[in-house]
Formats: structure tokens, C-alpha cells, sequence
């Protein structure tokens, strides 16, 4: 029925990439789901797929494992996001909660760098690095291993359930479950010390929390890779729903050569290849497809732009004695210009890659930035608004402030409280009794926010105004300015 | 119930025999899945029914097999508070006032616990941040009526102004006017003179006259000069801090009626580390001596 349908509709496409033209079905619009039984493959594109995924899942499990010494008092993870106490560690970058625009920073850094790149060379994130895709397509290798190929897979689900079946079938969702809780597992330790938590939770030892987290992404992991698969990426992702705003006429993408396939048909060897395209119509393209489509139909949703079928296609003009890259990496431009046969270059540079390449290089750079320039004392004065001021005896006005002091290096530091501005210049400051002041001076604590109350008075006569501008400062132990609050000091309305 | 089973030709769905305006509904059944979960939830409320409180009767209701008590639940959460608390409430109340101080870790720990303290039993009157208002002094100014030492505070607190309780801080004002003691020329020149100690005085002759009448009836408590008596809570009078005003016409008033305001003692009502935390947290409000 489908091989039909399709027949039908290549009819209507003359060039690559014209879109296909589907009229609006008048029964029900939902389509159940086809099941797809990739078929195996080796080639070029395979083979970077492989290592990519061997990358990827070596980057996931072993990077909480890296040790990273920081000195006494802090963990030595190279990658944790310390929850309970609230720090992130990433090598020699800590950032605090207050510094989460960091993240912000590195999410818009993924996201122009992945505009860049899909504008460039289409959805190699779909076809290459997503979890989603990688997780699949490990799921994928085992179920061949255990099930064997396309064609047995598809015979033994269309069999009646056997010992054999049952057997089969068993030993593969006990593999996909045990790569599943491996992926649930190590998603933990990027959040508590690994080899602690390690042992905590092969011993039963943990708490019900992380088993909960644990749980949660093996089945995530299981249901995702296992059985959801392409519908992840054709009806729940919004990435190619919106990559289309990224692409152009001169983006690679996996293209059907369209002008060298057609017409196509069944070649029987020893026939011409005179008056007929290179396309034998041996579907090998849609066999090994992980998303199941049928790439002569052109530029679809559901391409994840994997390239296994211009591994497929290979294969199959190698042995008929065709030339290579039937369906190959290429432009909708230089498609256009070779079915009239003229030669089209790539071009690289176009005003939509200079904007993003712009644009990541001016997010890195603000980034870089940021990060070299990060104080690492941060000042944060809460003005005292009950009482907003208080009137000593002798008449003179005070006010207090809560000024809290972090202190982000990884040793005890001793701050210095000044009050700075012309309108209250004659101001005397003192520090409220509290753990850590001694004097003029407050300690604080390695790795922590300390809270010291300051206190300013100022003669009746020298507040002029309800509300005069003050600038707190603190200078570290040798004098120096390290960080610089505006607030006000405030004193009852009228003049004296 | 329409008694022939109509198709629609478009979907092949019955309908349900209704027609508005030539439209006609599908008797569409729920999803599945809709379905299945409405079920669970009814299996649930009936498991949930069983196991938790859930029948109300006239004067109790029914408490679930499972004896689940909401709270009996909070009052253990408290208890597991007061328990992670308790070593800590343990060193306040073995330590003293001084100790305190001089420990960071137990002067942190009293000034957060005292704030709250503070909040949940002084605040109605003193204010957020010990504020003060009209007859309530201001805890973050440097003046005291009855002492601004730590252990000054923490008597304060623990017995209170002017109560039944015999350890609480004693003392009273006549009431000058109401009791006839002064007549009103005596009181306005007394107010004038009192007005004179904080440099505000318009009448330096009437202020002369009261300084006589000053000298007879108030030095006694509040001193020579008018700079007052702690050990009685008798206010400084030539400083800038006025409980109940320093205008004219409310010094006259105080005067005239006397204002012994009063604190209740929080012994008794509180325990004796929160009652040293508080004092803490009073001390560092700004005004502690």
C-alpha cells in the first residue's frame, strides 16, 4: 500500500526538494504508528556515527569520575552540581546560585552554536550527538545483537509467542533495562560526590530520593530509547519543527540526487543504463533508515540527517557499477544548478553564518569575559526599613544597614566597611556585634556569605534630606576597594 | 436514544442522533487512556477512603485504618525540630550572657533564634526590629530607661515593668494633676522648666519658677539635672528621646496623669535560653551597652 503511495507522489517531484504537495486526507488525521526495523549498516557514516556515540556516552559516564583537587573543604569532582550546598563546580569554575546567568550564558552559546551549525551542515546534532538519537541507536545495536537483522526481527514479531520469542525478547529488554539504570545511575553523580555515591547506592544505602532520580531516568532511558524512539523526534522535539527557520538554499543536508536517480526502476545486470536514472529502487535507503522515510521523497521533517542511507545507496551503486553518492551531503542550490548541468559551489559564507558566527563569538567573548572579571567578593546591603532610622540622644540620626559580605575564595578573608559619598561625609560608622567582627574589620568564612550589621550616625544638622545617596564599600586586608553598594541614609522629613 | 444506529458518512462514527442546525454530534467514545485513569482515580479515592480520615460524624469522624493524624504529624515535626535544636538550647542555657558573646557560633545561633523570638513575642508591641512606637521605647536607640547592659536586658525580659510579679522592675510616677498633688500654673511651669533641660524652653522665668517646683517634687527620681535614674526607669529628661512625646502639651499630660507603662515578665512564658537568646538579639539591635 505505502510502496505505492509513493510510487504515486515521485511522480509529482521533478527536482530535489520540491516540496511535496499533500492534500488534506478527509478521514481521521491520526496515523498509528509504523514500526521500523532499521537494517545494519557499515560505511563512512556509519563509522562516524559509531565513534560519535562511543564519544558522547564516554563523555556521559566518565565525566563525574574525574577528580579535580580544589584544596581543603571542597569537594574534588571535576563536574558537580553540589545541590544541598549550593555550588557549582566545573574544573577551576565555581559559580553560586546567584551566578546561574553563567548557565544562561553557556545555554545561549548551545543554542547559536547549534544555528550555526545547522545553517551550515543541516541536523548533524539530530543525526549524531543528540541523547536521544545516541541513546537509540545503542538500543538499536543491541536489539540486533540479540534479535538478529531486519528481516528476523520483523519475523519473529509477526510470530506466535515461543519459548524461543520469549527468550529473545527477554534477554533484550534485560539489556536495554540494565543499559537504562547504567544511564539513570550515572545521571546522579553529576550531583553528589561518584564514588561515595557509588557504594551508597549499591548497599542500599542512599536515600529514597536519589533511588527516586535513579528510577526515574532508567525509565525515562528505557521508554525513550526503547519504544518512543523516531516519535521522539518527529512529534515531541520542537527542534525540527523550528530548524527550518536555520536552514537555506545553501545548507547540506542528505539529498536524493533526484537528476542522476531518475526515472528510476529495476536494473537487471547486463541491461543499459541509457534513457534511465541511477535509482535501482532496491529501498535499501529506506531499510536502514532509523526514522523509517523514504529520503527520495526530498527534504522531510522526520530526517534526522544521520546519513545512513548514503551509506545504504553506496553500497548498492558499488555493486551495480554506478558512480557513489547517489544520495550524498548537498545544497538545495547545487542540486538545482547540476539537473541543469552546470557545477554550483558550496558557499560557506552567507549573511545568515556570518550573524550567528557573530553572534556566538560575541555571546563567548561576554561569557570569557564575565568569567575572568568574576569578583570573588559579591556585597549585598539590605537597608534597614524597620526602623528607618532611629534618633539617638544626643539628637543625631542613625541608620543600620544588613550588609552581607561572600566570600568566594577558598580561605578565611578579613573585610573593611566604609561608608563613601559628599552628603554624608561626616559620617561615623560602626559594625554590630556578631560571629567574625572584631572591631573595624569582619571575617568571613572560606566559601561562605557573611552578615555583619553596619551602623552610620550622622549629626541632625548634616541630614539635609530625607533620603541622601550613600555608597558602601569594602577594601580587603591591604586596602584595597573589592566591592561597592549605592543605597541611601535616611532621616526624618524636614530640615533640621 | 434514538432507535436506529446512524454512521456518519465522513468518519464512520455513530452519532448521537442529535441535530443542531444540520449538525449532527459523533458519539465519540473517551480515549482509552482518559478512560483507564478516571477509573484509577475512583480506585484510589475508595482505597484512600479506607486507609485516611475520611467520614465525618456528628461529634468524630472516621480516622482510617491506617491512623493517620495530621496533627499528631505536625506535633512530631516539632518535636523533631526541638530536637535537632535541643543541643544548641542546651549550650545557651548553660552558658552565660557573657559566654555567649564570646562564642561565634552561639552568638550567631542566639541572634537568628532571638529574632524570631523576638518576632513572635515582642514584635506587637516594640516593633519589627525593636522600633518602638508611642509608650513602647525604641530597642535600637542608645537610650535605656532601665539599663542597656546585656544582663540589664535579659532582668528586663525575664521579669518584666511594673507587674505582680515581686521581681519585676518597680516604680511610679504621681499623678500630678489628676491627684491634686501640683495645680495646673505649677504643672505648665514644670513643663516649661522640663522643656528648658532639652534647650526648648520660651519662657525662661516661668521655667525658673518651675525649677523650683521641680527640685521639691521630681528630682528625687529623675536627678538634679533631669538626666533620670536607671534603677527606677526614670526617664533622661534633657536628651532627644521622648516615650510618650516631647512636645509641650504631651509633657504637660505626662505630668498631669504619670504613664508607668508596663511589660509583662516572660518568665514562665518562655524558657531561659530563648529568654538569654532574646536579650542577645535586643543588645545587638543597635543600642547595646
Amino acid at each position: 500500500m505505502k510502496a505505492a503511495a509513493d510510487e504515486r507522489e515521485h511522480e509529482d517531484i521533478v527536482a530535489a526538494g520540491r516540496p511535496k504537495v499533500v492534500e488534506t486526507p478527509a478521514g481521521p488525521l491520526y496515523a498509528s504508528r509504523v514500526r521500523i526495523y532499521p537494517r545494519g549498516i557499515s560505511g563512512f557514516y556509519r563509522n562516524i556515527k559509531w565513534g560519535v556515540l562511543a564519544v558522547c556516552l564516554a563523555i556521559y559516564y566518565v565525566t563525574p569520575w574525574i577528580r579535580f583537587d580544589r584544596g581543603p573543604g571542597a569537594p574534588d569532582q571535576a563536574v558537580l552540581l553540589d545541590i544541598t550546598n549550593a555550588r557549582g563546580y566545573f574544573f577551576w569554575i565555581e559559580i553560586w546560585p546567584q551566578e546561574i546567568y553563567y548557565l544562561t550564558g553557556l545555554l545561549l552559546i548551545g543554542a547559536v552554536g547549534l544555528f550555526l551549525v545547522s545553517s551550515l551542515f543541516g541536523r548533524l546534532w539530530c543525526g549524531y550527538t543528540c541523547p536521544q538519537t545516541v541513546w537509540t541507536d545503542l538500543f538499536m545495536l543491541v536489539e540486533r545483537w540479540i534479535e538478529g537483522e531486519r528481516h528476523q526481527r520483523m519475523r519473529l514479531d509477526r510470530a506466535p509467542m515461543s519459548a524461543a520469542k520469549f527468550a529473545r525478547k527477554s534477554a533484550k529488554h534485560a539489556a536495554w533495562l540494565l543499559i537504562s539504570l547504567a544511564t539513570g545511575g550515572a545521571w546522579i553523580f553529576y550531583f553528589n560526590d561518584a564514588p561515595t555515591t557509588m557504594v551508597e547506592v549499591l548497599t542500599g544505602q542512599s536515600s529514597l530520593k536519589l533511588y527516586f532520580f535513579v528510577g526515574l531516568f532508567t525509565a525515562t532511558t528505557y521508554v525513550l530509547a526503547g519504544f518512543a524512539r523516531e516519535q521522539v523526534c518527529t512529534y515531541m522535539c520542537p527542534w525540527p519543527r523550528f530548524q527550518a527557520a536555520m536552514l537555506d538554499e545553501q545548507t547540506l543536508t542528505v539529498t536524493y540526487q533526484a537528476w542522476r536517480g531518475e526515472p528510476r526502476g529495476k536494473h537487471k545486470q547486463g541491461d543499459s543504463w541509457e534513457g534511465r536514472g541511477d535509482c535501482v529502487d532496491c529501498r535499501a535507503c529506506i531499510a536502514v533508515c532509523p526514522t523509517g522515510i523514504d529520503i527520495r521523497d526530498g527534504m522531510q521533517l522526520e530526517c534526522i540527517g544521520c546519513g545512513l542511507c548514503i551509506d545504504a545507496c553506496n553500497d548498492i551503486m558499488g555493486k551495480v557499477g554506478r558512480p557513489r553518492e547517489l544520495i550524498t551531503f548537498a545544497t538545495l542550490a547545487s542540486q538545482a544548478e547540476r539537473a541543469k548541468g552546470h557545477e554550483a559551489p558550496y558557499r560557506l559564507l552567507r549573511p545568515r553564518t556570518i550573524i550567528y558566527a557573530t553572534m556566538l563569538v560575541a555571546v563567548s567573548g561576554a561569557m570569557l569575559a564575565a568569567l575572568l572579571l568574576r569578583a570573588d567578593v559579591t556585597l549585598t546591603v539590605i537597608r534597614d526599613r524597620l526602623p528607618l532610622f532611629v534618633t539617638l540622644s544626643d539628637g543625631s540620626i542613625r541608620n543600620g544597614y544588613t550588609v552581607k559580605i561572600g566570600n568566594k575564595a577558598h580561605e578565611e578573608r578579613e573585610f573593611r566597611v566604609l561608608l563613601d559619598g559628599a552628603a554624608v561625609a561626616g559620617a561615623e560608622v560602626s559594625l554590630g556585634e556578631a560571629a567574625g567582627v572584631s572591631g573595624e574589620s569582619v571575617a568571613v568564612r572560606a566559601d561562605s556569605v557573611g552578615t555583619v550589621r553596619v551602623y552610620a550616625r550622622l549629626e541632625r544638622a548634616a541630614v539635609t534630606a530625607e533620603s541622601l545617596p550613600v555608597d558602601i564599600v569594602l577594601l580587603d586586608r591591604t586596602g584595597r576597594e573589592v566591592a561597592r553598594e549605592r543605597t541611601v541614609f535616611r532621616g526624618p522629613a524636614g530640615r533640621p | 436514544m434514538p432507535t436506529k444506529i446512524e454512521k456518519d458518512e465522513i468518519s464512520g462514527q455513530q452519532t448521537t442522533g442529535h441535530e443542531w442546525d444540520g449538525i449532527k454530534e459523533l458519539d465519540t467514545p473517551m480515549p482509552k487512556w482518559w478512560l483507564y485513569t478516571f477509573y484509577a482515580t475512583i480506585l484510589f479515592s475508595a482505597v484512600y477512603f479506607v486507609l485516611f480520615p475520611s467520614v465525618p460524624f456528628v461529634n468524630s469522624y472516621f480516622g482510617g485504618i491506617l491512623g493517620y493524624n495530621q496533627r499528631e504529624d505536625v506535633a512530631r515535626r516539632m518535636e523533631e525540630a526541638a530536637a535537632e535544636q535541643a543541643p544548641f538550647m542546651q549550650r545557651v542555657a548553660a552558658a552565660t550572657l557573657e559566654e555567649i558573646r564570646g562564642n561565634p557560633e552561639l552568638l550567631t545561633y542566639a541572634q537568628i533564634g532571638g529574632r524570631i523570638a523576638f518576632n513572635n513575642n515582642c514584635a506587637p508591641c516594640h516593633q519589627v526590629g525593636g522600633a518602638g512606637a508611642r509608650g513602647y521605647p525604641n530597642l535600637a536607640d542608645d537610650d535605656w530607661l532601665w539599663g542597656g547592659r546585656l544582663e540589664d536586658i535579659h532582668k528586663t525580659i525575664q521579669y518584666g515593668i511594673r507587674n505582680s510579679d515581686e521581681r519585676s522592675r518597680q516604680s511610679a510616677m504621681p499623678r500630678y494633676g489628676a491627684d491634686r498633688i501640683l495645680d495646673q500654673k505649677q504643672i505648665g511651669e514644670v513643663a516649661e522648666y522640663v522643656l528648658s533641660l532639652s534647650g526648648r524652653a520660651e519662657d525662661a522665668e516661668r521655667a525658673a519658677r518651675g525649677a523650683q517646683v521641680f527640685a521639691e517634687q521630681c528630682v528625687a527620681c529623675h536627678g538634679e539635672r533631669g538626666e533620670g535614674n536607671r534603677e527606677l526607669g526614670a526617664p533622661d529628661l534633657t536628651n532627644a528621646i521622648w516615650l510618650y512625646g516631647g512636645d509641650r502639651r504631651s509633657i504637660v499630660e505626662t505630668i498631669y496623669n504619670a504613664r508607668n507603662g508596663a511589660m509583662p515578665a516572660w518568665e514562665g512564658r518562655l524558657d531561659a535560653a530563648t529568654i538569654k537568646m532574646l536579650s542577645v538579639y535586643v543588645h545587638a539591635l543597635g543600642g547595646g551597652e
